[in-house]
């Protein structure tokens, strides 16, 4: 059980794109050599901004609740699991449902996996895998008073996507003076490709 | 609030209000009730040899019957060493006796006498046992029957002992 109190910090703007988050989560025992984080560059031609991506754990996940298969659950304590070997079966529902892009299937082994907030770790009382590495504070794991002392950002965690309202475990740091984050879905589709694309910033794979 | 349907309560997100039982939980619930099984019949074992004495008690002589009484072939039943305990006194010639408890040593149904064969013969599952000295001839049971030793004192047979 994760300690009550115990919370997920994300702030994309502290990210330097340094690959620490990637390659600890990748060392990990439970999926050794398959890392659950993602890391995005926002606008690879223009900029060399990277993204973090963990698992949000929504509260009322989408992922979970398009699976087919009874595949992804979420624990009492908020954590929604990756999915259960036995039970999935590799349809992609989650890859596609999840706002965030979370949810990766890897073909050979017909699974999906996503980062469960290193539940082992948490539930244990010690700090996730990405957040021990990051040096920039990008990942933050603490209770909610100590990153608001520190920091002049604001964690938030609600998410408007269009008509969707998605509520989510992990909280956004918000930069000074912006309230809450509205993604107008259907104007970010229409709008211009190529400025939009992100690419992964995955060692190994052809920059 | 929405009633759940019937397939969101099967198939719930949350951990919680699932009824998914693990291999390992599984595993465990057997591992539990094998032991407490064994444990019970443990604390049963030790129950009956408590209450049976442990073998060194000294049985009570009982006279059972008169010497004249059963017919040759017959057979009657009497109750050795206790008042729970049915056991078969057989008269086999005119002066042999034998006796033998009468529950099957199968699942405790009374055997009765089947003079035309000379077997002790169990209904219930088909047992035959031999009537000379109680081994078994055919069927489930396993074990010979209990032998009751008999005395003769004068025109009396007293039960004195197990054989």
């Amino acid at each position: 059980m994760i300690e009550p109190g115990m919370e997920f910090f994300l702030d994309p703007s502290r990210c330097i794109g340094c690959q620490a988050c990637y390659h600890a989560c990748a060392e990990c025992d439970t999926h050794r050599g398959v890392s659950m984080i993602h890391l995005e560059y926002t606008d690879r031609a223009a900029s060399p901004q990277t993204v973090p991506v963990v698992c949000m754990h929504c509260e009322d996940p989408a992922c979970a609740e398009v699976c087919p298969a009874d595949a992804i659950k979420k624990t009492a304590d908020g954590v929604v699991q990756s999915a259960l070997a036995s039970h999935c079966i590799g349809c992609m529902n989650c890859v596609l449902a999840c706002p965030f892009g979370v949810p990766r299937y890897l073909p050979e082994l017909d699974l999906m996996m996503k980062c469960d907030m290193c539940y082992d770790r948490t539930s244990a009382g010690k700090r996730p895998m990405c957040v021990t590495v990051c040096p920039s504070g990008a990942l933050a794991y603490g209770p909610r008073p100590e990153i608001e002392a520190l920091r002049r950002e604001r964690p938030m965690n609600t998410f408007v996507f269009g008509p969707q309202v998605v509520q989510t475990k992990v909280h956004m740091m918000l930069p000074v003076g912006v309230e809450a984050l509205e993604i107008d879905v259907t104007a970010f589709m229409t709008s211009a490709p190529e400025a939009t694309k992100t690419h992964h910033a995955e060692p190994g794979a052809a920059a | 609030m929405p009633e759940v349907p019937t397939w969101k309560d099967h198939f719930p997100i949350s951990w919680v209000d699932d009824h998914f039982v693990t291999r390992r939980e599984f595993t465990k619930s057997l591992v539990w009730v094998s032991l407490a099984t064994f444990l019970a019949n443990a604390v049963l074992a030790v129950l009956g040899r408590l209450k049976r004495g442990w073998g060194n008690e000294t049985l009570p002589q009982v006279q059972v019957a008169t010497l004249d009484e059963l017919p040759v072939g017959g057979a009657r039943v009497f109750y050795y060493p206790g008042v729970d305990d049915p056991c078969l006194l057989v008269r086999l010639d005119t002066d042999r006796y034998v006796a033998f408890g009468q529950k099957c040593t199968h699942l405790g149904c009374p055997v009765n006498y089947r003079a035309a064969a000379r077997r002790l013969y169990c209904p219930c599952h088909e047992g035959f046992f031999d009537v000379e000295d109680g081994r078994v001839l055919a069927g489930p049971p396993s074990r010979p029957l209990p032998r009751i030793a008999l005395e003769r004192r004068g025109a009396e047979l007293w039960a004195v002992g197990k054989a």
